[in-house]
């Protein structure tokens, strides 16, 4: 097995030097999420306005690919739609659950096409959606709260 | 000496290669290889005597149960317990440490104390916590020095063990640090106070001679598939007359002496505690291991991984910016290696070793409190066996470099 497919210079780039990190204020939601296998941990805000993100700032601990790609997913999706995000995470895993058989679109995932070589890796795929799978609770929870500004039980 | 070239002729799966290169495995202390001889004897039993034990009165029922209590007579030896009656067959040294928690924990009250440490598996952790919670008994720990030693004269100042104590459990030997604990010396402290000594013994029994008796504890925990046998079988050892006096813990078949629709009888020790078909061929196959271990025998087997531990803690400990955790000399230790690459996550170690047909594991070893409380949070683990070699020790060490200097700029990767 080539590493070099797997470890692509883009992710060693973001790996060496995290775009976006460190928790920022101000933030509507914060989430916490873990990888019980390897023990990855990752804690992130998002900030709305309306239905933009604003801002998405994160913490944590955790492999090359896990890191790179919530810094990598941060590139992408400040100053995004909700919509939008919510619609690339549902591709983004899509990619990584096909193998290597998709071929993602550059237009699209602009530098996330990285992690499509790490979808021939089945151990280290939780680790490529850490971020993703994060974002996805904290927006969908800003969302909501949005809606029903009562305080979240 | 062991002769190794002989040794690893009876590992097939050791000749295989990984694209260009041998496999170098080094992750026994996740699981240890089958040596053909115990494949062989639960590929015979399968095929010559198959049946279930106990109940089956014909021929193959006959042989199956001789198979299986066989088996319990030669762990019985192999860890020079009383009586083969003290050896309760499980699936696996969880199962094994969850009967003892369940079984002692049914005993607990308010205002009883368990003692644990914080170098425990996750499997000596969670049964306890789950027992105090059921009765309302308090939980304490042990905890470790800065180098990987269970910290006496703190448990010694916090009165860790006192008349309040009914239960300490603790690793005989550290599966992340290799640490060896002084149980002995502990199980004394325990029956001081009128304690029970259990020891999960996973990482012991498969790498030293074992003398249950010697050790003092009451329950010994360990598992079949780290000491050349197959999976589906784990080991509780404990003195007679404590497994007599315990209750059953899951019900069914075998189990049992009398069932009334209102109320049943139970069998004594071992049966009490083997509900429901055991695992019979693996039985054989532990038997064969077992057997195995012995003919290389077990203070040569200890002598072998003695001398990898040092010269591993030597060639590891000679990497720039690799950091060992736990002792960094091969004294009261195990083959276990656990070590970090500065600035690269074990994850990333494991996948850069594994392009390289090293298989090692990364994460945190199911022990996650002792990471913690070393202030890493994981570690990638190195272990040796019986078959490993220095060559293959060697390659480990020549992988670490590569792969600090493939993700660490400042090594110029």
């Amino acid at each position: 097995m080539n590493i070099d497919e797997l470890y692509q210079t883009i992710i060693l780039d973001h790996y060496r030097e995290k775009h976006h990190s460190g928790l920022r204020e101000p933030y509507d939601v914060q989430v916490h999420h873990v990888n019980p296998s390897c023990g990855d941990e990752l804690t992130l805000r998002v900030h709305l306005d309306g239905d933009t993100i604003r801002d998405i700032s994160y913490e944590g601990e955790g492999c090359s690919i896990s890191q790179a790609s919530t810094s990598v997913m941060t590139d992408l999706l400040i100053g995004d739609s909700t919509a939008h995000a919510l619609d690339l995470h549902d591709k983004f895993l899509e990619m990584m659950q096909s193998q290597g058989r998709i071929e993602p679109d550059e237009d699209v995932f602009e530098d996330a096409i990285a992690f499509a070589g790490v979808s021939k890796f089945p151990a280290r795929v939780k680790c490529a959606l850490l971020g993703w799978s994060a974002l996805r609770d904290a927006t969908l929870q800003a969302t909501a709260h949005q809606s029903d500004p009562s305080p979240a039980g | 000496m062991l002769d190794i070239a002989r040794i690893r002729d009876d590992f097939p799966i050791l000749q295989r290669r990984v694209g260009e290169r041998p496999l170098v495995y080094l992750d026994s202390a996740n699981t240890s290889q089958k040596p053909r001889q115990v494949v062989d004897a639960i590929a015979e039993h399968y095929l010559q005597h198959n049946a279930n034990v106990a109940r089956a009165m014909h021929l193959l029922g006959a042989e199956a149960t001789e198979a299986f209590e066989g088996a319990r007579r030669a762990v019985a030896a192999f860890i020079n317990a009383g009586r083969p009656e003290e050896i309760v067959f499980t699936k696996n040294a969880s199962e094994a440490l969850n009967l003892a928690a369940h079984t002692l924990g049914s005993r607990l009250r308010p205002g009883d104390e368990v003692v644990i440490s914080v170098m425990e598996h996750h499997s000596n952790i969670v049964p306890w916590q789950l027992a105090c919670e059921r009765s309302g008994a308090t939980l304490r720990w042990f905890d470790v020095t800065d180098d990987g030693r269970l910290d006496l004269e703190g448990a010694v100042r916090e009165d860790l063990i006192n008349e309040r104590t009914k239960v300490v459990s603790l690793t005989w030997v550290s599966n992340v640090l290799g640490t060896r604990n002084p149980v002995a010396e502990i199980a004394a402290q325990a029956h001081a106070v009128g304690a029970v000594m259990v020891v999960d013994a996973s990482q012991a029994v498969p790498h030293q001679a074992t003398d249950v008796v010697a050790l003092g504890a009451d329950l010994v925990a360990f598992t079949g598939h780290k000491m050349c046998g197959p999976t589906g079988i784990g080991v509780l050892w404990g003195r007679y007359e404590l497994l007599a006096e315990l209750p059953p813990y899951m019900g069914g078949g075998e189990m049992i002496e009398v069932v009334e629709m209102s109320r049943s009888t139970y069998a004594p020790p071992p049966h009490r505690f083997e509900a429901g078909t055991p695992p019979i061929a693996q039985a054989a196959g532990l038997h064969a291991a077992v057997d195995y271990l012995t003919s290389v025998g077990m203070d040569a087997i200890a002598a072998h991984e003695q001398n990898l531990t040092t010269y591993g803690l030597e060639k590891l400990g000679s990497i720039d910016g690799l950091v060992i955790l736990g002792p960094t000399e091969a004294v009261d230790r195990g083959s276990a290696l656990s070590f970090n690459l500065t600035g690269v996550h074990p994850h990333d170690v494991m996948q850069v070793l594994d392009s390289r047909g090293i298989a090692i594991r990364g994460g945190h070893h199911c022990a996650r409190p002792l990471h913690k409380r070393l202030g890493h949070q994981s570690s990638t683990r190195a272990s040796s066996y019986l078959y490993t070699t220095r060559e293959e020790i060697d390659a480990l060490a020549d992988a670490l470099v590569f792969t600090r200097d493939y993700f660490a700029p400042r090594f110029g990767g």
